[in-house]
């Protein structure tokens, strides 16, 4: 027969391993003493030592600043595939962030903690431009997220490899012709480096054939007077933005040997040095330090290329902040406190955005990654003017982008099961990339037969 | 009377004294003893083997996210599974891999355990290398093959096939080769297994048989033929099925190597079940999963059925 310790102590593991499983929420959220306890999760699970030194002492302000929130931060992603589950299970943080395309869908299925109160009760409620606040705003007309970090699709290159292929990294492409000639100079004169590749997998092969059509002056979905929405892939854009990447693969021998990249794998390749150009986020550098130690003196960023058609612009996207559904009402209270302090405080606050840029910077973290406006373009300046002193991203590396940049039309997403689209096209890009005689007009018509069924199902 | 009344009579068994079944005997044989030891198992299995079980059955007619309220919705989930074009693309590649596995991971655990089981010395050495593989986690064994399969001619493989003269492959990059690739590091990492359950099989073989075989004239060949099989056979049965049930559910090569790609060419039946119910509509075909899941557990459980009648009756042969 066991001891009595041993007993004592198998159910203390027990205990133990089920206080594990019941995850990362903060349960009650409260305690007698009026105490609100929050689990945020602002940084992305392997972020290195100097991010997690940099976040501690941003929830040491934030708690000094509220004594009666405790706040737990921990690493996480969010990512489609877990939230149902997560959430089902409780074991979502209370504030969490997901990306532009997911938020109103989350919030038109009851999937979000309604914010309207405490959100109109923010000193900057009423300043945000309504294009962005749109994302986290359901059919309702109700908010369900504060966004942060709008980003436009741009394309990231590695400044020492440009110039060990003899070109001047300050003179980066500015024509779809011109990234196809330097990656086929680099793919030549740099061996074992993809001179330009894209993703691929995950969703994200989708996600950039969008940006790439877009940027040619197509459109993936469209929206007719009524409302309705019909999948149109199958169309001479998309073709002309594939037959690009045909030339890239087949012809100029330029995009490596992988063609099974997602989203933190092509960011390991890059910084890893062996793909020279990649279209990303312009904001992928503050991820590239954060996680993959890159050296951002050999970071390179520039627009990437819209054609002359009328239509032509530039794919943006973002985050939203948003909060858990299962929150008692003091919790989402304290968490919209957090999330203005975190993330919007820094952008409109003099004090905020110097104090948020000197612990950034301490915590060899990206300051000045590029970002789009959230209110107006003049607050932007006046932030960029306010952390100038703490950026350390070089500046002349950033100039291609923020030159051009206020120049592209943004456009945005496909508006219906954004993701199931992007999904469904990564076959398509796979398939040019690993098949010179691909069948892209098949592959086309069936993305656009099975996105419309997954459409028309909704208005059943 | 006909005479087949007059037959029936003297050719039917005579019929047993039906057991009562009386509560109070039961409980003083000991019934409540056994019951109560094993109440706890019960529970268990019932709480967390039975209860999914049912819930994914009753899902599988539901739409649902988990979070909002369960609809039913009939038979639409099952129609709209087999409506997907990737259905039946994920039926053909999980056939494939399924074949692939046998013709790669059948033979060679066999052919490896009849080896090492004639070697007289360092058995337990050759043991433990075939058996090494298992011992790695899968998802590290994964990641490393990753390495070994880089297309670039700086890969492992690649670098090696350079020594002889032969041009860097894609391995995992190309949709002809992904599957097979795929498979080659599953035979990899689950041959050792088999190889020692075979081991162990033949320890039972009689050595009588082998000397007898070899009074006969027997080669090394014939015994195996002669003797060595036809002792398996029972093993060699039961492991079959298995493999053709594990190889029905194959998910994790698919999954980290390739994401079901290039063009879809590794999305077998469980990714495309990860897909349904992770990846679609923020989990929002999680009745899709759960019909596609039911249909692959009704299929195998036929095809064991099945199986099982049919070797019952060679094994009686």
């Amino acid at each position: 027969m066991k001891s009595p310790g041993k007993i004592a102590a198998v159910a203390v593991a027990a205990l133990v391993g089920v206080g594990i499983l019941s995850g990362c929420s903060s349960s009650s959220g409260g305690s007698d003493d009026g105490t609100v306890n929050l689990v945020v999760a602002p940084v992305l699970p392997g972020a290195t030592a100097d991010a997690l030194s940099a976040l501690h002492k941003r929830v040491e302000q934030f708690e000094k600043k509220y004594p009666k929130i405790k706040v737990k931060a921990i690493e996480y992603q969010w990512t489609s595939t877990t939230f149902a589950a997560e959430l089902a299970g409780g074991t979502l943080p209370d504030v969490f962030n997901v990306p532009f395309t997911d938020s109103k869908t989350l919030a038109n299925n009851g999937q979000l903690a309604d914010i309207t109160k405490p959100f109109d009760q923010t000193s900057t409620a009423k300043k945000w431009n309504k294009n962005v606040l749109d994302v986290a705003t359901g059919n309702n007309g109700h908010i369900y997220g504060i966004p942060w970090g709008p980003y436009a699709m741009a394309l990231s290159y590695n400044r020492d490899i440009f110039k060990q292929a003899g070109l001047d990294p300050d003179k980066p492409p500015t024509t779809l012709d011109e990234i196809e000639q330097d990656a086929k100079i680099i793919s030549q004169k740099v061996p074992g480096v993809a001179g330009y590749m894209q993703m691929t997998s995950g969703g994200t092969g989708g996600w950039e054939l969008a940006t790439a059509v877009q940027a040619l002056g197509g459109r993936l979905e469209k929206v007719g007077s009524d409302g309705k929405v019909t999948v149109d892939t199958d169309n001479a854009t998309t073709k002309q933005a594939l037959a690009w990447l045909k030339k890239l693969r087949w012809d100029d021998n330029a995009m490596g040997s992988n063609f099974l990249w997602d989203w933190a794998g092509i960011n390991q390749g890059f910084a890893s040095g062996k793909i020279a150009m990649y279209m990303s986020g312009s904001d992928v550098v503050g991820s590239l330090m954060q996680t993959n130690g890159f050296d951002q003196n050999k970071y390179g960023v520039t627009t990437f290329p819209l054609s002359s058609d009328s239509n032509a612009g530039i794919l943006s996207g973002g985050n939203v902040d948003v909060v858990n559904v299962k929150d008692s009402p003091a919790q989402v209270a304290a968490a919209v406190k957090w999330i203005d302090f975190y993330r919007t405080q820094p952008t409109v606050d003099k004090t905020a955005a110097v104090n948020n840029a000197k612990t950034l910077a301490k915590g060899k973290q990206a300051v000045n990654a590029p970002t789009l406006p959230v209110f107006d373009k003049a607050t932007w300046e006046q932030n960029q003017e306010w952390i100038k002193p703490y950026d350390n991203i070089p500046v002349a590396n950033l100039k291609p982008f923020t030159d051009g940049i206020f120049d592209q039309k943004i456009v945005p997403e496909p508006p219906a099961h954004t993701q199931d689209l992007y999904a469904a096209l990564d076959p398509v890009v796979q398939a040019v990339l690993t098949n010179k005689n691909a069948d892209v007009d098949t592959l086309l018509k069936g993305v656009d037969t099975k996105i419309q069924a997954m459409i028309d199902a909704d208005s059943k | 009377m006909t005479v087949e009344s007059a037959v029936t009579p003297t050719s039917a068994r005579p019929e047993r004294p039906k057991r009562r079944h009386n509560p109070l005997t039961w409980v003083q044989r000991g019934g409540l003893t056994t019951l109560l030891f094993l109440l706890p198992l019960l529970i268990i299995f019932g709480v967390f083997s039975w209860t999914p079980i049912v819930e994914a059955v009753v899902m599988s007619f539901q739409k649902t996210n988990l979070v909002a309220p369960a609809v039913f919705v009939g038979w639409d989930n099952f129609v709209a599974v087999f409506q997907d074009p990737v259905f039946w693309t994920a039926v053909r590649n999980t056939a494939y891999f399924a074949v692939l596995a046998l013709l790669f991971g059948y033979p060679i655990p066999l052919v490896a355990a009849v080896l090492m089981s004639e070697v007289k010395r360092m058995k337990g050495f050759y043991s433990v290398l075939a058996y090494l593989p298992v011992v790695i986690p899968p998802v590290v064994s994964v990641l490393l093959w990753k390495i070994f399969y880089d297309a670039s001619a700086d890969g492992v493989f690649n670098t090696i096939l350079g020594w002889v003269g032969i041009p860097p492959q894609p391995w995992i990059q190309d949709a002809a080769t992904a599957m097979p690739s795929l498979v080659l590091e599953a035979t990899w990492a689950g041959a050792g297994g088999t190889i020692i359950i075979y081991l162990a099989a033949l320890t039972s073989v009689s050595p009588d048989l082998y000397d007898a075989a070899e009074v006969d004239g027997a080669s090394i060949w014939g015994k195996i033929w002669h003797v060595t099989l036809p002792q398996l056979r029972g093993i060699l049965f039961i492991t079959l099925i298995l493999q053709i049930i594990a190889t029905a559910q194959v998910f994790l090569q698919p999954f980290l190597f390739t994401s079901g790609g290039p063009v879809n060419s590794t999305t077998t039946i469980l990714l495309l079940i990860y897909q349904y119910a992770f990846t679609q509509s923020l989990g929002g075909a999680y009745g899709q999963a759960t019909a596609l899941s039911l249909m692959l557990a009704v299929f195998l459980a036929i095809l064991s059925i099945v199986y099982f009648r049919v070797t019952s009756r060679w094994s009686d042969n």
